[in-house]
Parts: C-alpha cells; sequence; structure tokens
C-alpha cells in the first residue's frame, strides 16, 4: 500500500516531462531513492508495473540508484556511516548529526522515443 | 524512425505534496491557526495527551482532525468531550498526505483563532515523511514500546520538533533505559525537548503547554 501513491506520483511527473518534450513514449526512468527515505526500490517496481499500463510510462525501465544514509560530525567537518545503535563520529567519537544524504527521493532523467 | 532523447528532470516525489501542504498551512495562519501534526505508534497515546493538552489550556480555541485508517472511535471520544472534532479514514494508507488533509480542513469550521491538532495514522514510519500543513511535528512515544525506538524508527525522532514519553507510570513494569532513550534521541534530533507524561494523572503536561504557549 505505501508505495502505491508515490508510484502514482512518480508516473504523472514523469508523463508530463515526456509530454512536453512531444515525446510518444518513456523508456527509462532513473529514480533516487536514499535509505531513509522509507520507500523500497522493488516495491515501486512493482506499482510501476501494475500502475503504468495503458499510460505513455508502459514499459518503461525504472532504474533504482540507492544511497546509503551519511551522519556528520561537525567537529571534524566530515560525513560518515554510523555503526548499530551508535552515532558516534569514527575520528573523535563524538555524537554528529543526520544529514540530507540518504534522504532524496527524486527522478533525476528519463528517456523517451520522439517520433 | 523515432529517436531517443534523455531529459533531465531532477523533480522531487514530494514536491507536489510539498506544495499543498504549504497551501493549508498558509491559508490557517491567516485565520490564526497553529498546526500541529500527532505522530506516534498505535496505541501510543496521541489522542490521550491531545484530550489533556486542550484541558490545560482552557483559554484556547482547539479544532482536531482525527486520522485512522478505519473507525470514528476518536473523534466520537473528543465530540463527547465537546471538542471540535472531524475525522479521516485512509481505507488502508498507512498515513496521511496534504490532499487529504486540505479537503477535511476545509470542513472544519475554524472561526476563531486556535490550535489545530491532526491526529496522524497509528504508525511510527511513514507519517514522519509527508508534510500535510503543520508548524509543528509532535511525537508520542510511550514507555510500553521499550526504550530501543529512536534506534529501529529514527525518521520519526529525527523530524519531531517536540517529543513525549507518555505511559510514564509504566516505566517500572516494562524495564524502560532512560539513558539508552535519551542518547539515541540525541543522535538524531538535538533540538527537540522531551517531556515525561502521564496522562491517566494529568502529570507533567503543565511543561507541555508552556512550551507550546512558547513556540507557537
Ligand atoms: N497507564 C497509562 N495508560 C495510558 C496513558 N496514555 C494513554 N494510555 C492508555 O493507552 C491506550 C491508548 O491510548 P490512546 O490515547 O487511545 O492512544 P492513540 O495513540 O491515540 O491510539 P490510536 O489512535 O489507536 O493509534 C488507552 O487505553 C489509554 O487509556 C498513560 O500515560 N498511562
Ligand atoms: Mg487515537
Ligand atoms: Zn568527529
Amino acid at each position: 500500500m505505501h508505495e502505491y501513491p508515490v508510484t502514482e506520483q512518480i508516473i504523472k511527473i514523469a508523463s508530463e516531462k515526456a509530454k512536453e518534450n512531444n515525446a510518444i513514449k518513456v523508456c527509462h526512468i532513473a529514480l533516487v531513492v536514499g535509505e531513509h527515505s522509507g520507500f523500497i526500490g522493488e516495491s515501486i517496481q512493482m506499482y510501476f508495473d501494475i500502475i503504468s499500463r495503458g499510460t505513455i510510462c508502459e514499459g518503461a525501465i525504472l532504474e533504482i540508484e540507492n544511497i546509503k544514509a551519511k551522519w556528520k560530525c561537525p567537529l571534524c567537518d566530515i560525513t560518515y556511516m554510523r555503526q548499530p545503535y551508535s552515532f558516534a563520529c569514527p575520528k573523535c567519537g563524538q555524537d554528529g548529526l543526520p544529514t540530507n544524504i540518504g534522504k532524496e527521493f527524486y527522478i533525476k532523467s528519463i528517456e523517451v522515443e520522439v517520433p | 524512425m523515432t529517436n531517443i532523447e534523455k531529459i533531465d528532470v531532477v523533480q522531487d516525489i514530494y514536491e507536489e505534496n510539498d506544495r499543498i501542504a504549504l497551501e493549508t498551512k498558509e491559508s490557517l495562519e491567516k485565520v490564526g491557526v497553529f498546526v500541529i501534526n500527532v505522530m506516534g505508534s498505535p496505541g501510543a497515546g496521541k489522542t490521550s495527551s491531545i484530550i489533556n493538552i486542550i484541558r490545560s489550556m482552557p483559554e484556547e480555541s482547539f479544532y482536531v482532525i482525527e486520522g485512522d485508517i478505519e473507525s470514528d472511535i476518536d473523534t466520537i471520544k473528543l465530540k463527547e468531550l465537546g471538542i471540535n472534532a472531524v475525522q479521516i479514514n485512509t481505507n488502508g494508507a498507512c498515513h496521511l498526505d496534504a490532499p487529504i488533509v486540505q479537503k477535511y480542513a476545509k470542513k472544519i469550521d475554524m472561526d476563531k483563532p486556535g490550535i489545530l491538532f491532526i491526529e496522524n495514522i497509528g504508525n511510527l514510519v511513514c507519517p514522519a515523511e509527508f508534510r500535510i500543513g503543520e508548524h509543528i511535528k509532535m511525537l508520542i512515544c510511550s514507555t510500553a514500546e521499550g526504550s530501543d525506538k529512536p534506534y529501529k524508527y529514527p525518521l520519526a525522532f529525527e523530524k519531531a520538533n517536540i517529543i513525549l514519553l507518555t505511559k510514564c507510570d509504566l516505566k517500572e513494569f516494562v524495564d524502560f533505559d532512560d539513558d539508552f532513550f535519551r542518547k539515541g534521541i540525541k543522535g538524531l534530533n538535538k533540538t527537540a525537548p522531551i517531556f515525561e507524561v502521564n496522562a491517566k494523572t494529568g502529570e507533567g503536561f503543565k511543561e507541555v503547554v508552556e512550551w507550546i504557549r512558547k513556540n507557537r
């Protein structure tokens, strides 16, 4: 259920962009999905195959780029992947802060067929 | 002959949701309504906390939008207490989004400035991902859920502006580890205050209400 409405949104955005460019078909959609975006690529793919039927996006290949979440240490000015049950910076041991790396959820590009 | 063309898009999938959320927030702001998105697991104590806050601020006008997958149990409870409430049933969807909230916000007659609580679907995951028109997110977490929740559901804790730890009367029965809980939150969110409350006695809500008064 969870990925259904966002998949509809993906198809809507891709279809609009394709039509703006006078395309007749969307062949490829490049999606960027952060680890902490809350969305799962496989699940989006499943809904995509169902919802895109009969639309300009039917049959398009969905390519999903996953991004690992990173924390930032304000003292050492580095970003790092955290260890389980810990938020500590690997350099100084202080707790860092979450960043937007790993929360991405956007369409990067599409490939379309134009007559 | 057809050609393949690549088009750069770089469009956030939340963009339309966020635009509608902003519209709702701005239109409510115009009539002096401050919006609080109340998030937390099923049974964490969201409705009980809303009721306690409303009782502690008799000078204020309150409105509530109740989100549940099914039923109007919470709305009936609020209406029986004289609180102006409407029910959203999502029929399966696991979170509220901006379009549905915008539609239901129009169904409440908010004739006086005040506070609108939007009780999100009981779920510690996806409600944190969607803006619905709120000024602040209030996270309700109960001791009975266990002190490891910040580690398992980080986004809800990261996005919260204020955190209520409910059912503090049950701490001793559920081996709640305060330090572990607070350490987890500090790694995710350095600004949200954590208030310990008991919705059965009303303990701790005085401080919550003071914080709301200061931050609205
Ligand atoms: N002992 C104790 N029980 C509480 C407290 N707060 C809530 N409860 C009880 O916990 C149960 C769930 O409380 P609700 O306020 O309905 O929780 P909710 O988060 O609104 O639940 P849903 O809307 O179903 O997700 C009820 O039986 C409450 O009486 C508390 O501080 N202490
Ligand atoms: Mg409730
Ligand atoms: Zn460091």
